[in-house]
């Protein structure tokens, strides 16, 4: 694992500690939120992940674009949809960033430079060659972040896409959030390489592994390769070794993964590593205020009405 | 008021070319992606539907995919719902199944999972159709799309509604699925489309067809006939025949959009004649012509004087021996049989 990167200032490190700290309470709520059955579907959480999504997404614009997986609510919130639309769209109510036709899996906005999440593992890496080719064929400076998982790694699509926007030099970062496990499978049992980062030289682009519990180090990584991509030199491929906190779904109860492996990981959680390096005031402040957005959001998701039974048939064609 | 400009004759492959060239000179957002698209040296498409469009246009609007179909659609997914309007190529529409996903789960539903936020304008042409290429080279799958809410389906036939149709599809804020018959493209000439003389009048002038309406190809009493591509031709001839040989009407109709059906011009055929068949080469079984057959039951059934006959390919993968293709798709002889069976 790279060394913690140099510190940014103390804005920044505000910024990212509160934004990470937002999309962990926001799961928190959620999960429990879920069990009290006011929230339907089933969820993918993304507590242990956070300091992927912060990292990447603060090295962007809000021009800037990403594609997202079944497992969005920590992009979703980092990319700048608010805890209020994301919780509305949990709640299937119609004030929900999708109006309730979304779902959990789907979260996305494009006035915040997010396409609705594509739950098809592999979708995104395919549908971001087209928002590099977009960006390229307007002559815009605008960049595509893929997130995906490193069992997408294994989908025809990874190929396809990152070949594609290798020899195109398209303006793209393929993110891939290795948290070691495709659902119950462990990544060692389906690769015979250990790091995703190393097939970036069979398209003969940057491949390069990044301590995905490090929000600093995704950040640097992630400045570099948007600075690459944004200059037309072309995409890149970060793997960011990760751990998710909790199961697969909210079925799942993790007897695949050993008790000391969850443990070694939950030692190494990106948040309390970044509050260690925060002034305690400021820290402070932070958490008051992200339990008031989370609390807020709550109660405007139950506020709002069902999403209309009249709406359920309109949006199919434009 | 200007005098029109006199007609030409064109066949599909031109006349394709024309919309696409018009629809470039208009929009900045139109661009092409495939493979064998704008190669130099190359052929144009696997069909030469492209030929001098580089020339034009330059390489940056036509991007040269690699042999990556799940590309194809997939970037044509991303960029469309960008705004931009990709017209892209399946040089077969075999290929089509290499990215059901991109097409079926992503450009179809994008709109819809969004609440509406996105759309995602783009064309996918692919060419169908029984050539003694075999099974994998040979469908007609256009009804796998006619079942997925979200996608238009066109299927053209001629070239005056091929260009108009095209230049519609690309103007169209949803994505739409293009196919077109390798046999009537007219690049071979009439031998191989069985002498079917394959051009059409196209005015000089800019024109659309809408997507959603269909067109009555020949006037009749006595039975309605809806087909689409090559068996729209064979449904022609057999008409022509049956008149001559039995004094049987038919009144022939190319729905030209399969996905919005045009119901209102086949039913308006349907309640005068009283007989309805349907004849496409994609095979029987969940094909379109059972949709056209169960909504004409549902909405019309009264007004039936004889039961509903589907005419298809056999359920059987696509062989390549001409003497065997042509036991499997519709021939004249069995759309005549089956429409004397209606009228006896």
């Amino acid at each position: 694992m790279a060394a913690v990167a140099e510190q940014p200032d103390e804005g920044t490190l505000a910024r990212l500690y509160r934004q990470m700290l937002l999309i962990r309470r926001f799961e928190e709520t959620v999960y429990y939120l879920f069990l009290e059955g006011e929230i339907p579907g089933t969820l993918h959480q993304y507590q242990g992940q956070e300091a992927v999504a912060v990292g990447i997404c603060d090295a962007l614009r809000p021009t800037d674009w990403i594609t997202s997986t079944h497992r969005p609510h920590g992009h979703a919130l980092a990319k700048g949809v608010t805890p209020r639309a994301a919780m509305a769209e949990l709640y299937g109510k119609s004030t929900g960033c999708c109006a309730g036709k979304g779902g959990s899996m789907h979260l996305g906005d494009p006035a915040v430079g997010m396409l609705p999440a594509l739950a098809i593992v592999g979708a995104g890496n395919t549908v971001v060659t087209g928002l590099g080719l977009a960006f390229a064929l307007r002559r815009s400076d605008q960049v595509a972040v893929c997130f995906f998982g490193e069992g997408a790694s294994n989908e025809g699509a990874f190929h396809e896409g990152m070949n594609f926007a290798a020899v195109r030099r398209l303006p793209i970062v393929f993110v891939c959030e290795n948290n070691l496990y495709g659902a119950s499978t462990s990544f060692d049992t389906v690769s015979a390489l250990v790091d995703v980062a190393d097939r970036a030289a069979a398209y003969g682009i940057p491949g390069r592994v990044v301590d995905g519990m490090d929000v600093l180090a995704v950040r640097e990584a992630g400045v570099e390769a948007v600075a690459s991509a944004r200059a037309g030199d072309g995409p890149t491929l970060l793997e960011c070794k990760t751990y998710r906190f909790v199961g697969h779904s909210r079925s799942d109860a993790r007897g695949y993964r050993a008790d000391d492996e969850e443990a070694s990981w939950k030692e190494r959680d990106p948040i309390p590593r970044l509050r260690a390096v925060l002034a305690e005031p400021a820290a402070a402040a932070i958490e008051r205020e992200v339990e008031a957005v989370i609390e807020d959001a709550v109660e405007f998701a139950r506020a709002s009405p069902d999403a209309d039974p009249q709406e359920a048939r309109t949006d199919v064609y434009a | 008021m200007s005098t029109p400009e006199p007609s030409r004759r064109l066949t599909i492959g031109e006349a394709l070319r024309e919309a696409i060239a018009e629809e470039m000179r208009r929009d900045d957002d139109v661009f092409l992606i495939g493979e064998d698209i704008g190669i130099e040296g190359g052929f144009g498409g696997a069909f030469g539907v492209y030929l001098g469009l580089p020339e034009e246009f330059g390489h940056d609007r036509i991007v040269d995919t690699p042999i990556s179909e799940k590309v194809i659609a997939g970037a044509a997914v991303g960029a469309a719902a960008l705004g931009m309007r990709p017209i892209a190529d399946m040089q077969y529409s075999d290929f089509l199944f290499e990215c059901m996903d991109e097409l079926v789960n992503q450009a179809a539903k994008l709109r819809y999972m969004s609440g509406g936020k996105v759309s995602v304008p783009l064309v996918m042409r692919a060419p169908v159709g029984a050539t003694n290429r075999g099974a994998q080279h040979g469908q007609s799958p256009e009804s796998y799309f006619v079942h997925v809410p979200g996608l238009k389906v066109v299927c053209v036939s001629d070239a005056y509604h091929a260009k108009g149709l095209l230049k519609s599809a690309v103007r169209d804020d949803n994505p739409v699925l293009f196919f077109e018959h390798k046999l009537l493209y007219g690049s071979k000439g009439r031998e191989q489309a069985g002498g079917l003389d394959l051009t059409a009048e196209v005015p000089q002038e800019e024109y659309l067809v809408p997507i959603g309406k269909a067109v009555v190809k020949r006037p009749g009493r006595d039975v309605t006939v809806v087909a689409t591509h090559l068996a729209l031709y064979r449904v022609l001839a057999a008409a022509a025949e049956l008149a001559a040989e039995d004094g049987i009407e038919c009144e022939v109709i190319d729905p030209l959009t399969l996905l919005p059906l045009d119901t209102e011009t086949i039913w308006a055929s349907l309640r005068r004649t009283g007989r309805l068949v349907i004849v496409h080469e994609d095979t029987l079984t969940g094909g379109w012509g059972a949709e056209v057959a169960a909504r004409a039951a549902e909405e019309c059934l009264f007004d039936l004087e004889a039961p509903i006959r589907r005419i298809a390919s056999y359920d059987v993968p696509m062989p390549s021996a001409p003497s065997l293709e042509d036991a499997i798709v519709p021939s004249v002889e069995r759309i005549k049989t089956v429409i004397r069976e209606l009228r006896d």
